[in-house]
C-alpha cells in the first residue's frame, strides 16, 4: 500500500517538500474506461502526467489478419470505437470498397451518410454528457442520454442492434431503411434543436461551467497539428480542418453545412470550453445534413452491389473518413489470393488526441486535469484496440 | 429518576427525528432528481414509487461488511465517523423544534452551535488521514480549507442576526419573530437582511459539502473523498451526518431568518403542535432548496471555492454587517 514520503526535518529550517505520484484509474470514474494516468503532483497541481494504455487491448490488428474473409472483420470493427460503431464500419468498408473499385448505389451512399451523421450525434451526446459529469453536473448527462436513446432506437428498428451494428457491408448494407424510419427520422429532427437547447442552458453557458473549462487546456494549433490532432480537438484549435469537406467521401460533397471551429468565445482559443462548444455546434451541423439527405434520398436496391466473394486484388489502401472523434483510417494490404486481409491498421483517432494529453494538462491542478481528459473525449476500445 | 429520564427522552427526540428525516429525505432526493433527470428513481420497493427503497439500502449498509485497510490507523479510522455524525447530532440539542420543545435552553444556542458543527473538521480530517489514501487524504484537506474558510462568512453573518436580535438564544430568537409573515427577520433592515441570507445559505452549502461546493466528495476527481475506504455503518454514518447536516443549516436558515416556529399567518394554526409543523416544513424546505441545486449546477473548483469564499463572499459579509450595525445604532 501506498505511503507518503514525510520527511522528518526540522519545520523552522527549509522544510524539505516532494512530489508525490498519485495513480489516477484505471478504475476511476473519470478516466473513461480503463485509461490509467501516472500523475505527479505538487499538491494539488500537475508536474507531469503519464498515461498508461494497453488495458482493452484486443489485438483487432492480428485478429483482422486471421479471419478467413474481409466481412469477418466488420463486427470487430465495431468494438474499436464503441460508441460511434456506424463510424467505424464505415470507414473500414469504404477502405475495403476501394480496394476492390466497387461502385456502391446511391440510395446505399445515402444511407450510410445518414447513419453516420445520427451516430455523430448519439457520440458527441455522449461526449458532452460524461463532459458534464465530470464537471459534478449529473443532470445533462441523463438529458443527453434520453435523446442518445432515440438514434438508438432509430438504429435499432433499421439493423436490430443498438450499439454495435455490422450494418454496413461491403458493397452496401445488411438491410434497407424500414418502412416506418422516415416517420421516426423527422420526429427526432423536430425534437432535437429544442432538446440541444435545453442543455445548453443548463450547461454549456452556465456561468460555473464556464469558469471551469474556459482558458484550461489551451491546445495551441501549431502543437495540435504537430500531434496529429484530428477531429474536434483540432477544430478547437481554431483549424478548419474536416475531411467531409477537405476530402470528400461518399455523397458528402453534396451538401451544405459549416465546419464549426473555436473561436475563444469564453476564453481562449483552443481551451476546453472551444474543443466542447465545437462538438455541440457539430452536432447542429449534422442535422443539417441529415435533412437535406433524407430529402435528396433516391430509391433503390441496397443489396445490388454487395460482392458474391470479397477477394482484393493485390495491393494496398488507405482511407480515411471524419468519425465523431476525429480522423480513422484504415491501411488495408490485401495478397491478392487469399480472402483475408495481409494487414489492417487502424489509425485511431482517440489514440492520437491522447497523446496531446501531457503536453497540455502540466499546471493545472488535478481537477482541471478531469475537465482536460473530458474534452479530448477518448474511448478506451479504440485507443488500446 | 424522573429528570435523567426527561434528559433521555430529550435526547432521543432529536435522535429519532434525525433517523426519520434521514430515510425520508433519501428517498426524496432520489425522487427529486429522478425527475429533474427524467426519470423515473425508485418505483418497485414497497409498493407506491418505492417507498421502502430507503429502508432497504438501511438494513443493506447494516448487513455489511466493516473493512478496515491494512496500513489504516485503525483507532480514528473507526472513531472518525462517530466523531462527525456525534458533532452534527449534538448540535440538534439546540434546535428549537417548538415554542415547548428544545433539548437544551441554552443561552447562547448558535453559540454552541456554531462551535459544535466545528468538531466535524476534526472528524473528517481524521477520517482522511486514518484510511491511508492519497485521495482520501486529498478529500480531507479540501474539506477542510472549504469548511473553516466557510465558516467565517456564516459566523459573520449569523453575527449580523444576533445584532438585530441582541440574544444568542434560538428560543428567544423565535419569540421575537411572533405575530406573522412580516415578523420575520429577513424583512427587517431591507434589503440587507435578505442578503445576509443569502450569504448564509451560500456558506451553508459550502459548510455540508453539497453542490456546487461538492469539492471534498467530488466523484469524478476524488473518487469519493474522505469516505473513499469506508464500507457499511461506518460509511451510513457519514452518509448520516450528511443530512443531518443539510437539514441543521436549514433549521438555522428558518429560526434566524424565516420565524423558526412561528406561523406565517400571526395566530392563525399556531400553537406547540403547529410549531412542530411549521419548523419542519421550513427547513426541509431549504433542504429541497439544496437538492434542487445539486441538480442543477456543475462543481467549482478548489481555488475558485476559496475565491468565493475570502473575495466575495467575507467582504459583502462584513459591509453588510457594518451597515446593518450603524442603521441599528442610530435607529
Amino acid at each position: 500500500m501506498a505511503t507518503f514520503e514525510i520527511t522528518t526535518r526540522s519545520v523552522k529550517g527549509d522544510l524539505k517538500t516532494d512530489t508525490m505520484i498519485l495513480n489516477m484509474g484505471p478504475q476511476h470514474p473519470s478516466t473513461h474506461g480503463v485509461l490509467r494516468l501516472e500523475l505527479v503532483v505538487d499538491g494539488e497541481i500537475i508536474v507531469d502526467v503519464i498515461p498508461h494504455i494497453g488495458y482493452l487491448h484486443r489485438c483487432f490488428e492480428k485478429h483482422a489478419e486471421q479471419m478467413t474473409n474481409y466481412q469477418q472483420v466488420i463486427p470487430y470493427v465495431d468494438r474499436m470505437d464503441y460508441v460511434a460503431a456506424m463510424g467505424n464500419e464505415l470507414a473500414y468498408v469504404l477502405a475495403v470498397e476501394r480496394l476492390m473499385g466497387i461502385e456502391v448505389p446511391e440510395r446505399v451512399q445515402y444511407i450510410r451518410v445518414i447513419m453516420a451523421e445520427l451516430q455523430r450525434i448519439a457520440s458527441h451526446l455522449l461526449a458532452i454528457g460524461t463532459y458534464g459529469l465530470d464537471l459534478g453536473a449529473f443532470t445533462p448527462f441523463l438529458w443527453c442520454f434520453r435523446e442518445r436513446e432515440k438514434i438508438l432506437d432509430l438504429f435499432e428498428i433499421t439493423c436490430g442492434a443498438r450499439l454495435l451494428y455490422n450494418y454496413i457491408w461491403i458493397g452496401g448494407l445488411s438491410h434497407d431503411l424500414p418502412s416506418e424510419f422516415g416517420k421516426k427520422l423527422k420526429e427526432f429532427l423536430k425534437t432535437f434543436p429544442k432538446a440541444l437547447k435545453e442543455i445548453n442552458d443548463l450547461l454549456t453557458f452556465n456561468k460555473i461551467f464556464i469558469d471551469r473549462t474556459a482558458n484550461i487546456g489551451v491546445l495551441p494549433a501549431d502543437v495540435a497539428i504537430n500531434y496529429g490532432c484530428s477531429g474536434p480537438m483540432l477544430r478547437g484549435s481554431g483549424v478548419k480542418f474536416d475531411l467531409r469537406k477537405n476530402e470528400p467521401y461518399l455523397v458528402y460533397d453534396r451538401f451544405e453545412f459549416d465546419i464549426p471551429v473555436g473561436e475563444g468565445k469564453m476564453g481562449t482559443v483552443g481551451d476546453c470550453w472551444d474543443r466542447y462548444y465545437v462538438r455541440v455546434r457539430e452536432m447542429e451541423e449534422s442535422l443539417k445534413i441529415i435533412e437535406q439527405a433524407w430529402e435528396q434520398l433516391p430509391p433503390g436496391d441496397v443489396h445490388s452491389a454487395i460482392p458474391k466473394k470479397v477477394r482484393p486484388p493485390q495491393g494496398e489502401v488507405y482511407f480515411r473518413t471524419e468519425n465523431p472523434r476525429g480522423e480513422l483510417g484504415f491501411y488495408i494490404i490485401s495478397d491478392g489470393h487469399t480472402s483475408s486481409p495481409f494487414r489492417v491498421k487502424a489509425r485511431a483517432p482517440s489514440f492520437v488526441n491522447l497523446s496531446v494529453l501531457p503536453e497540455i494538462s502540466k499546471g493545472y491542478m488535478i481537477a482541471d486535469l478531469v475537465a482536460i481528459l473530458g474534452s479530448v473525449d477518448i474511448v478506451l476500445g479504440e485507443v488500446d484496440r | 429518576m424522573p429528570e435523567i429520564l426527561n434528559m433521555l427522552i430529550a435526547s432521543l427526540i432529536p435522535l429519532l427525528f434525525i433517523l426519520t428525516y434521514a430515510i425520508v429525505i433519501l428517498w426524496v432526493e432520489i425522487k427529486v432528481a429522478s425527475h429533474v433527470q427524467d426519470r423515473l428513481g425508485y418505483m418497485y420497493t414497497g409498493g407506491f414509487h418505492g417507498w421502502a427503497q430507503p429502508i432497504a439500502d438501511l438494513v443493506k449498509l447494516l448487513t455489511k461488511e466493516h473493512i478496515t485497510p491494512v496500513s489504516a490507523d485503525k483507532i480514528l479510522f473507526t472513531l472518525a465517523p462517530i466523531i462527525v455524525f456525534a458533532s452534527s447530532y449534538a448540535a440538534y440539542a439546540a434546535l428549537p423544534f417548538t415554542s415547548t420543545f428544545i433539548a437544551s435552553n441554552l443561552n447562547v444556542g448558535i453559540f454552541y452551535i456554531i462551535a459544535i458543527t466545528s468538531f466535524v473538521v476534526i472528524g473528517i480530517l481524521m477520517a482522511g488521514w486514518a484510511s491511508n489514501n492519497k485521495y482520501s487524504l486529498f478529500g480531507a484537506m479540501r474539506s477542510v480549507a472549504q469548511i473553516v474558510s466557510y465558516e467565517i462568512p456564516t459566523a459573520l453573518s449569523i453575527l449580523t442576526v444576533i445584532i438585530v436580535t441582541g440574544t444568542l438564544n434560538l428560543q428567544e430568537i423565535c419569540e421575537m419573530q411572533k405575530g406573522g409573515i412580516f415578523n420575520w427577520i429577513i424583512f427587517k433592515y431591507p434589503p440587507f437582511m435578505f442578503i445576509t441570507f443569502l450569504i448564509y445559505f451560500t456558506a451553508s452549502l459550502a459548510e455540508v459539502n453539497r453542490t456546487p461546493f461538492d469539492i471534498p466528495e467530488a466523484e469524478s476527481e476524488l473518487v469519493a473523498g474522505y469516505h473513499t475506504e469506508y464500507t457499511g455503518m461506518k460509511f451510513a454514518m457519514f452518509y448520516l451526518a450528511e443530512y443531518a447536516n443539510m437539514f441543521l443549516v436549514s433549521g438555522i436558515s428558518a429560526i434566524l431568518f424565516f420565524g423558526g416556529w412561528n406561523s406565517p399567518f400571526g395566530e392563525f394554526l399556531s400553537g406547540p403542535v403547529w410549531g412542530v409543523f411549521w419548523f419542519v416544513s421550513k427547513g426541509l424546505f431549504f433542504v429541497f432548496l439544496q437538492i434542487m441545486l445539486r441538480w442543477t449546477l456543475p462543481r467549482l473548483r478548489v481555488d475558485q471555492l476559496m475565491y468565493v469564499s475570502w473575495k466575495v463572499l467575507t467582504p459583502i459579509s462584513f459591509v453588510n454587517i457594518m451597515i446593518v450595525g450603524l442603521w441599528a445604532i442610530l435607529k
